[in-house]
């Protein structure tokens, strides 16, 4: 290829440009600019009506100042409760089910791979809303349906209790995405070879073993790609705590996680006015974070998994 | 798992496991619908009952359909998927071309840096973009909605759409050109139509996040004429919290029209993403 480039000696290849330009220009002037834009603003505060520059100063006021440091604190301490909880319900359970979808011989998959899917096509405000009426004390059905299996008395509002908000909001996103992880392991795994399965039978490996054995490492990747969709995903949650619970992350900000404190951050509620400065600062350690999330990841996880070429 | 392993308990179990999930996934759905269309009574003293002669009543969808303006917001939505879509397919099938097929210098840093999207969220860039918008005299306008949401989606587009057109046997176009067909039209009239289940694919991951977004509606473009119906119906269902009917009815029909789309596209959906790319 490279001894055929330059014996030809191409005159400039403009289609090059054009073909890159327009996803280059949109995507550097609404993404990478406002996202640059919003680390440089968090270095500045709004003094007399002028943007001035403050060095570190809106950082020191978020980790400094009570009123703030205590809601960033909660904030990013429910949300890794809220990855954690999504990590080890969501992925298992996904891959439990992607595992079971793609026996060859199961009849009816296509209408379960369906059907499972369809809480991942709808929209925070419906998820949001449905469950939040579903588990409401007002309206019978979560009770009657406890009732049917004769544990009524376990039933308590579970969205409006402190203890218990966090963890049911993680159940409904794990609820919502189990799709995706399921989706992409199916894939996987139907993209291993019959020949590989048929080797390991000869073996006198079937069943349970196969998987924990042969498939599972043959699928350590997609398994990599999904935690870390999930570990972005949850730390930019916002919908889902916005329409169940609002803006407040209630009760008493037990379902506050750091979407919903840069929100009210950058926009204010109820008494408190929204100042974009302390907004942008908290939006840069959220991407700290994420970067910091992601580079572990990209170092540590993925440079030691093995990749098999069939 | 094959013959040797798929006995009959296994194969019970396996139904048994995906027969109850499919439930749990299932059942707020159903729920939500079928009460969408009894009286106010029904709905309390039977949630679980399928609606009945006597408890059937559509009083929740006159509410929705004279109070909200949701066939406005319906149309809002349509224009920003669609035209994001069309955006986002469009330029990161070029730029995936551009990526994939040619040797130039910084190649591979321009893929790195459009492929940075993928891992940072574009919220985080609220501040800056709310501010771009009001300078360039966007606020409440679909465009606004539009441009971010091409960009949100580009960095995945040309992420899948550049590994699948890696596959485009290289004799085919290289056939093209000794044809004496421009560069262009090798794209436009022998890339993409190969690369079609791919696009379809992306498509999907493309249009349900951008048809559910609540933040950027509710930042960029909160009036009434430009409200999609993500926001639209979140507002409706805030103003409307006690009149039941009406939130199960309004919750139904923000329900159907994906739900519909999803089952028409659910097959192209499976192919796209079983044949390869996003492994």
């Amino acid at each position: 290829m490279a001894t055929e480039a330059t014996m030809k000696k191409p005159p400039r290849r403009w289609h090059i440009g054009v073909f890159l330009l327009p996803a280059f220009l949109i995507y550097t002037a609404i993404m990478i600019l406002p996202l640059a834009g919003t680390l440089q603003f968090s270095l500045f505060r709004n003094i007399d009506q002028h943007q001035t520059f403050v060095g570190l100063e809106n950082f020191r006021t978020l980790f400094g100042d009570p009123r703030w440091a205590d809601g960033f604190w909660n904030a990013l301490y429910n949300n890794v409760i809220f990855f954690i909880i999504n990590m080890l319900v969501q992925n298992p359970v996904g891959i439990l089910l992607a595992a079971l979808l793609s026996s060859s011989k199961l009849r009816f998959s296509a209408f379960y791979r369906t059907a499972i899917f369809v809480p991942t096509i709808l929209s925070f405000v419906i998820v949001g809303f449905a469950w939040k009426l579903i588990l409401s004390p007002l309206w019978g059905v979560a009770p009657d349906l406890l009732n049917m299996i004769g544990l009524k008395s376990l039933f308590s509002p579970w969205l409006g209790m402190e203890k218990s908000a966090l963890v049911t909001i993680s159940l409904i996103s794990v609820w919502q995405f189990i799709g995706i992880p399921m989706m992409l392991i199916y894939a996987a795994l139907l993209t291993i070879p019959d020949e590989v399965i048929e080797a390991a039978e000869c073996d006198g490996i079937t069943g349970m073993s196969q998987f924990w054995k042969i498939k599972l490492p043959l699928i350590l990747p997609s398994i990599g790609i999904i935690s870390i969709l999930t570990f972005v995903g949850n730390f930019n949650a916002f919908d889902l705590i916005y329409t169940a619970q609002g803006a407040l992350a209630g009760p008493n900000y037990s379902t506050d996680i750091l979407g919903t404190f840069l929100y009210r951050a950058f926009f204010g509620f109820q008494l408190q006015i929204g100042d974009p400065n302390m907004g942008a600062a908290i939006a840069t350690m959220m991407f700290l974070i994420i970067l910091v999330g992601v580079g572990i990841y990209l170092f540590f996880v993925q440079t030691r998994l093995r990749r098999y070429q069939f | 798992m094959s013959r040797a392993t798929s006995s009959l308990p296994r194969t019970v179990a396996a139904h048994a496991v995906l027969i109850a999930y499919t439930v749990i996934a299932l059942f707020p759905v159903l729920v939500i619908v079928i009460n969408s269309f009894k009286s106010r009574g029904a709905i309390f003293r039977t949630p679980l009952a399928l609606p009945g002669p006597q408890t059937f009543d559509l009083i929740g969808y006159a509410t929705v359909l004279s109070q909200g303006n949701f066939p406005l917001y319906f149309w809002n939505s349509l224009v920003v998927t669609v035209v994001s879509l069309f955006l986002v397919l469009l330029f990161g099938a070029m730029a995936a071309f551009a990526l994939s097929e040619y040797r130039f210098r910084g190649n591979t840093l321009m893929g790195l840096y459009l492929a940075l999207g993928i891992m940072i969220p574009i919220r985080l860039g609220t501040v800056a973009i709310l501010q771009l918008m009001v300078a360039s005299g966007l606020v409440n306008t679909l465009t606004a909605l539009i441009l971010v949401y091409t960009a949100q989606g580009l960095p995945l587009a040309i992420f899948i759409l550049s590994e699948f057109m890696k596959l485009v046997s290289a004799d085919l176009k290289d056939a093209g050109r000794i044809d004496g067909l421009s560069e262009y039209t090798i794209f436009f009239r022998l890339v993409l139509p190969l690369v079609r289940p791919s696009m379809a694919t992306v498509a999907v991951f493309t249009m349900i996040p951008i048809w559910n977004d609540l933040w950027f509606p509710l930042i960029l473009a909160p009036a009434e004429n430009t409200k999609t119906v993500t926001l639209g119906a979140q507002l409706f269902l805030g103003q409307f919290v006690t009149n039941w009917n009406a939130v199960l009815a309004a919750l139904s029909l923000a329900i159907l029209p994906v739900l519909i789309l999803y089952l028409i596209f659910s097959r192209q959906l499976i192919r796209g993403i079983t044949s390869g790319a996003v492994k």
